[in-house]
């Protein structure tokens, strides 16, 4: 079954958010970091913008063959000893894996940074089998030991402090001493280094996502920093990659060309640390790696989108600048969206994998700025897909009544420009007459959403539309 | 075939208003695979071998790794075993069963050497590279007996020996070689792009070394 969702309450979840300090103190360091890291890496890099350009060419490209290079990859990696399976939902995606970690007697798996697998809720699906599923990227390894969903794509526990990761590691840690120093982050990292080390040499399946799947040779491709998902996929006897089906690349240097974008829209590193290639199973005379090699690819919902508005969402890579730049997701952080996938990104693609009815409060949680559409490495016009989602939740009477009768009345005016301009110049001039004495409002009715938190300002003079034209009159 | 497999195919198709006996399409994808055409490659890898090296070694050094430069083959253990010693790590190393490694003088120094795959035990491990990338200052690693991959992940500490003249401008030249050394559509098990030591910023987003890889990466340019 997918990740549960709590996108229908966006709105308590981010009011919760907004009260939290502890999490608005996190939230700091993703506004400082991350905007600047990528400005650098940009600015590094002449061909940038162009290669931006390559990177959303290819994507679409890829899309509109899709069912052909996937023919393709799946001959590839069959021709490498691999198997790839198909899965049409969540459930048999992890029903897939189940069975294959079960038919080895698996008891204990050890799983690299993969976001499709949370959406299928992978986890709870091998706990329930009675297999441990070990979460090996430190943020992951935090967030599972906390019971909590990723709440950012490439930054899991991004919404927390050092102070909370150290209380968790003595509340599950109980083997180390009592009193041993924490104080500095290298003891945290030290501490889980060797907690999961033990943990790498026992489990006995590696499940990594990927990043690409490359149709020429049939290759699964990870990208990572930490080297867990290496060792994750390396030291088993089986390695099981679960990927979406939209993340294929066709050859090799379509891939190097994505790569160029990926790491500097993510981390503002020129490159990540380890970008590993795989390709089928232990060789003959291979002394180490993995003796067997499944490729699960996941539709669950992909392919109903092919086709439709939200097609161009099928092109992103997963790098998370869309929510590193939103002022809304600085402001409420992941959780508050309430499934798998946060920030710009999530706010399109929710709806889409989970429903309107779900998911349709999210593209609502925007405000147009604009800034992820301009960071987006594969440029997906993400203001404009969340409008799509307005208009879905407006023509299918999801929206609230107050917001369908309020949308009503403006609409009614909206068409009449003449009334439109006698009403608002009443209108202002009545509320100019009311605010004059103090400027401001505290109380207005109809806008106490408003003013329950901030006063509204007195309007002073015309209206926008009475200055435009005075303006324009005298430039002529 | 399974069931999802053709259900899934079929539903993209259906989406895409596409069919499956559509021949311009299939030939438009056999042609992008078979050409593998290049893109928008920076410049910034691009010189002789001496400005090659000298861009990996800036690119390399800028994301934590230790670079040396030696003349010849007959410098390399003298140059691991003078970066051992400065930085107090014993006199070990864990290496594969590539040839070129093998026979290099390390009688002379005090190294005592083992052969084989990494079974987490190993301080110390050196691997010989396929090829470096200027542009990023990335090495290549391929998997195999000569270079076993867990010799890349468990150590602390991963010594890599590149030849100067291997390092290619960018990571298209060396899919190039990797072509011509395996055949077009082939791969090895894995492929190895290493770009500086394991870090995670996973901790408030501060950039720690040593993850859950090496903490330690020394690159040793011959030539």
């Amino acid at each position: 079954m997918s990740a549960h969702a709590t996108s229908p309450q966006f709105k308590d979840n981010a009011h919760r958010a907004l009260q939290d300090t502890q999490l608005q103190k996190a939230l700091g360091n993703v506004r400082h970091n991350f905007i600047e890291r990528r400005a650098q890496a940009a600015a590094r890099l002449p061909e940038f913008e162009a290669l931006r350009d390559q990177a959303r060419d290819l994507r679409d490209h890829v899309l509109a063959h899709l069912d052909l290079y996937l023919e393709i990859y799946e001959r590839k990696v069959t021709e490498a000893g691999g198997h790839v399976h198909f899965a049409r939902t969540a459930e048999e995606a992890s029903r897939i894996v189940v069975d294959l970690a079960k038919a080895r007697g698996a008891k204990i798996v050890t799983k690299g940074k993969s976001m499709v697998s949370e959406e299928i809720g992978l986890n709870a699906a091998l706990e329930r089998a009675g297999i441990e599923a070990v979460e090996t990227d430190l943020g992951e390894y935090i967030i599972q030991l906390r019971g909590e969903a990723p709440s950012h794509i490439i930054a899991p526990a991004v919404h927390l402090n050092q102070e909370d990761i150290e209380s968790d590691f003595r509340r599950v840690h109980t083997w180390l001493p009592k009193d041993r120093d924490l104080e500095a982050p290298e003891s945290l990292l030290a501490e889980a280094r060797a907690t999961l080390r033990a943990k790498f040499l026992a489990s006995d399946i590696g499940i990594t996502g990927a990043n690409f799947l490359v149709a020429e040779t049939g290759t699964s491709i990870i990208v990572t920093n930490e080297g867990n998902g290496d060792l994750t996929q390396t030291l088993p006897k089986m390695h099981v990659v679960v990927a979406s089906i939209e993340k294929i690349a066709p050859t090799l240097e379509d891939v190097a060309g994505i790569m160029r974008v990926l790491a500097r829209s993510a981390t503002g590193q020129d490159m990540s640390v380890y970008t590993t290639l795989s390709t089928g199973p232990r060789r003959p005379g291979d002394v180490d790696g993995p003796e067997e090699y499944h490729v699960v690819l996941v539709d669950n919902g992909r392919s109903n989108m092919l086709g439709t508005d939200f097609e161009d969402m099928l092109r992103c890579i997963r790098c998370g600048a869309c929510m590193n730049h939103c002022p809304v997701y600085h402001a409420v952080g992941g959780h508050a969206y309430g499934w798998v996938y946060p920030g710009p990104m999530g706010a399109v693609l929710t709806p889409s994998l989970i429903g309107v009815d779900q998911g349709g409060h999210l593209p609502n949680a925007s405000t147009f700025c604009g800034r992820c559409e301009s960071v987006c490495p594969v440029r997906i016009p993400l203001p404009k897909l969340m409008r799509h989602w307005r208009e879905r939740e407006f023509e299918r009477h999801l929206s609230p009544a107050t917001v369908r009768s309020g949308l009503a009345v403006w609409a009614f005016f909206a068409k009449r420009p003449k009334l439109y301009a006698l009403s608002a110049r009443i209108g202002i001039g009545l509320m100019g007459l009311a605010g004059r004495s103090r400027g401001r409002f505290a109380w207005m009715p109809f806008a106490g959403g408003w003013t329950k938190y901030r006063d509204l300002p007195a309007p002073q003079g015309q209206t926008f539309q009475a200055m435009f034209k005075r303006q324009r009159g005298a430039s002529r | 075939m399974s069931e999802a497999r053709d259900e899934i195919l079929a539903g993209i198709r259906r989406s895409l208003g596409v069919s499956a006996t559509d021949t311009t399409r299939r030939q438009i994808v056999e042609a992008r695979i078979a050409a593998a055409a290049r893109g928008v490659l920076p410049q910034r890898g691009e010189g002789a071998v001496p400005t090659r090296a000298a861009t990996f070694q800036a690119q390399a050094e800028s994301v934590a790794a230790s670079v040396a430069r030696v003349a010849g083959d007959a410098d390399i253990p003298a140059e691991i075993a003078r970066f051992l010693r400065e930085n107090n790590l014993p006199a070990t190393l864990r290496m594969g069963e590539d040839t070129r490694l093998g026979a290099l003088p390390w009688d002379a120094t005090t190294i005592g050497i083992s052969k084989g795959p990494s079974n987490g035990d190993d301080l110390n491990a050196v691997s010989h590279a396929e090829a470096g990338v200027a542009e990023t200052g990335t090495l290549v690693l391929v998997s195999g007996p000569d270079n076993p991959t867990t010799l890349n992940f468990l150590p602390d500490n991963h010594i890599v020996v590149l030849r100067a003249d291997a390092i290619a401008a960018n990571y298209e030249d060396v899919w190039s070689e990797l072509r011509t050394r395996f055949g077009k559509g082939l791969m090895p098990r894995t492929v190895n792009l290493i770009t500086g030591p394991s870090r995670s910023a996973d901790i408030e987003q501060k950039m720690l070394l040593g993850a859950h890889g090496p903490r330690r990466l020394h690159i040793v340019i011959v030539g």
